[in-house]
């Protein structure tokens, strides 16, 4: 690795990890399942490796193959993941219109 | 550079930004909802990108594993219930850790001989995280879903073995990244780390799910975030490094809550020293009626709930929140305590009482309620043990001593909902059940709530 792509890497990595901290540490534990299932619903992000490894030039069939299975858990998480946070956080979002009908 | 990858670059530029406006959304939930849209939008542009932007030469196995994984996981979306949001978010920390690790294993067999050393240490560290995190995510989620025995699996000489392991692992490793013509070490590494992720989580009790739980989402961000180095793909570091200190913050708070540390947990093997633990308290549990229950809380001021899993298990949330709207009707003011570890994961009793449309402004952290015991008339402890133990307050010689607890033994009165005699999960004797203030209404807690709330109108 070039060692000025390593030092950006090292920033990136590092002002990240800041940044998450300052992020993460207000989401209330009211929120942290579905802090949790989003999170990891972005790490799905590695799907863009495995996109390029299932069908890239330069790749052997093997590695293609490789490929699709990574393609496959990663879009799992992807699709799962967002789907899933998205129907916690309604649960915690409709509710003032509800309790609101309920006092009438 | 080529056009369109300029292009690629520009999308992953605006995914990252995305992902972060998306999780400080998070910090409310009125806003959450609407923060996921933003990260959906980052995820969906960085497809595309990836798919313009790199000289794609095969889309059959590109479309067939969209195809198969959107299936797959539009179904878990959709099906899932919420008691078993541990199990379905161990499963995705194991798909995200194959997936990196995968990816560094393709990597591997394609440029390996190429790579420079700090590269290939990169490598390295995915491919054993990714391992290591999927054998020991999916031993997690098999506990959690009940396919292997929730107790802590243990045998003499335990801590040796796992040291044997994640030496030879660590030193597989190393010899990796030393001498790129070793290809066997590269192999070694990749299996031992296997093993080592079912060793890791084997001897730890369900009941410390939640530290678990937290820290394989860490090792799955951290590998994604090594995929990143690997590819020179900034958009993978940020993603990864994100999901890598949620889940380490998460971590610690868990442990915080439970006042253990971390390698306690791991390798504490919780639940193996019960013998001279329990200070032997005396006395009798006194038990009380339906009916005398029921009377307690329609003529209550304050009534404070504190769900534990116990609630969970017996599937009794809409039971309470039809029993809490019976009594805020009557004028009675209803909270809830929630346990930082009350559930099988961060968080996770809240929204197992927000699916049961328990509105989010009663449901209260430890810290906020704790001070309001003293002024509540009933607390109602439904399935939870360990976190109202007042022996980890006072009691420095108890298993769970300096853990921080629900301090319901301070409400003026107790009504404890279980299902028998017997001791709760950690199997420690609770002193609470002995207190004069406190009384115990024995059965299933979902029946007994519905029959409270008859109880309640006919009062």
């Amino acid at each position: 690795m070039n060692p000025a792509v390593l030092i950006a890497s090292v920033y990136v990595f590092a002002l990240a990890a800041f940044l998450g901290y300052q992020v993460i540490s207000r989401v209330p534990p009211l929120l942290h399942t579905p802090l949790m299932s989003a999170t990891n619903a972005i790490s799905g992000i590695s799907l863009i490796g495995s996109l390029v490894l299932a069908g890239a030039k330069g790749y052997p069939q093997s590695a293609h193959i490789l490929g699709f299975i990574a393609v496959t858990t990663a879009t799992v998480n992807v699709v799962g993941g967002f789907g899933i946070t998205d129907r916690m956080l309604k649960m915690f979002g409709k509710r003032k219109t509800e309790s609101k009908e309920a006092a009438k | 550079m080529r056009m369109t990858s300029y292009f690629m670059e520009a999308t992953y530029l605006v995914a990252s930004i995305l992902f972060i406006l998306s999780l400080k959304k998070m910090s409310h939930p009125e806003t959450a909802r609407r923060g996921m849209f933003l990260a959906e939008a980052g995820m969906f542009a960085a497809i595309v990108g990836t798919l313009v932007g790199t000289q794609i030469v095969t889309w059959t196995w590109i479309i067939a594993g969209l195809a198969v994984g959107s299936i797959i996981g539009g179904w878990m979306a959709v099906s899932v219930p919420m008691t078993a949001m541990p199990q379905r978010t161990a499963l995705s920390h194991a798909f995200g850790a194959l997936a990196a690790a995968l990816v560094g294993i393709g990597e591997f067999v394609v440029k390996g001989a190429e790579m420079g050393a700090v590269t290939r240490s990169a490598l390295g560290f995915e491919v054993m995280l990714g391992a290591l995190t999927t054998t020991g995510s999916l031993i997690a989620a098999g506990k959690l879903q009940g396919i292997i025995g929730g107790k802590p699996i243990q045998f003499r000489g335990q801590n040796a073995v796992n040291m044997i392991i994640a030496v030879s692992m660590v030193s597989s490793f190393i010899i990796f990244c030393i001498h790129p013509q070793f290809i066997a070490a590269f192999y070694s590494m990749l299996g031992i780390a296997f093993v080592f992720g079912v060793m890791l989580v084997i001897p730890i009790g369900s009941a410390d799910m939640p530290v678990v739980m937290s820290l394989l989402n860490s090792y799955a961000g951290l590998a994604a975030a090594a995929t990143g180095f690997v590819l020179s793909n900034n958009v993978l570091i940020i993603a990864g490094t994100l999901d890598g200190f949620s889940g380490f913050i998460l971590s610690v708070l868990m442990c915080k809550a439970m006042n253990r540390s971390i390698t306690n947990v791991l390798f504490g093997g919780f639940g193996a020293v019960i013998a001279e633990a329990s200070s032997n308290v005396g006395g009798v549990m006194r038990e009380i009626s339906l009916d005398d229950a029921a009377m307690q809380l329609a003529f209550a001021n304050r009534v404070v709930f504190v769900p534990g899993y116990g609630l969970a298990t017996a599937q009794a949330q809409h039971a309470v929140r039809e029993l809490a709207e019976l009594l805020e009707a009557r004028g009675v003011s209803v909270k809830y305590a929630i346990h930082p570890v009350a559930g099988r994961m961060p968080g996770h009793m809240n929204v197992l009482l927000a699916e049961a449309n328990v509105p989010y402004s009663m449901l209260y952290e430890m810290e906020q309620i704790n001070p309001e015991f003293s002024s509540t008339d009933v607390a109602v402890v439904i399935g939870a043990n360990d976190v109202v133990n007042p022996d980890a307050r006072d009691n420095p010689k108890s298993l769970i001593a300096g853990m921080p607890i629900l301090e319901v033994d301070r409400a003026k009165s107790v009504i404890v909902l279980k299902r028998g005699q017997g001791r709760g999960f950690s199997g420690l004797e609770n002193p609470l059940f002995f207190k004069s203030c406190t009384s115990m209404l024995y059965g299933d807690a979902k029946s007994s709530l519905s029959h409270l709330a008859q109880a309640v109108q006919h009062v």
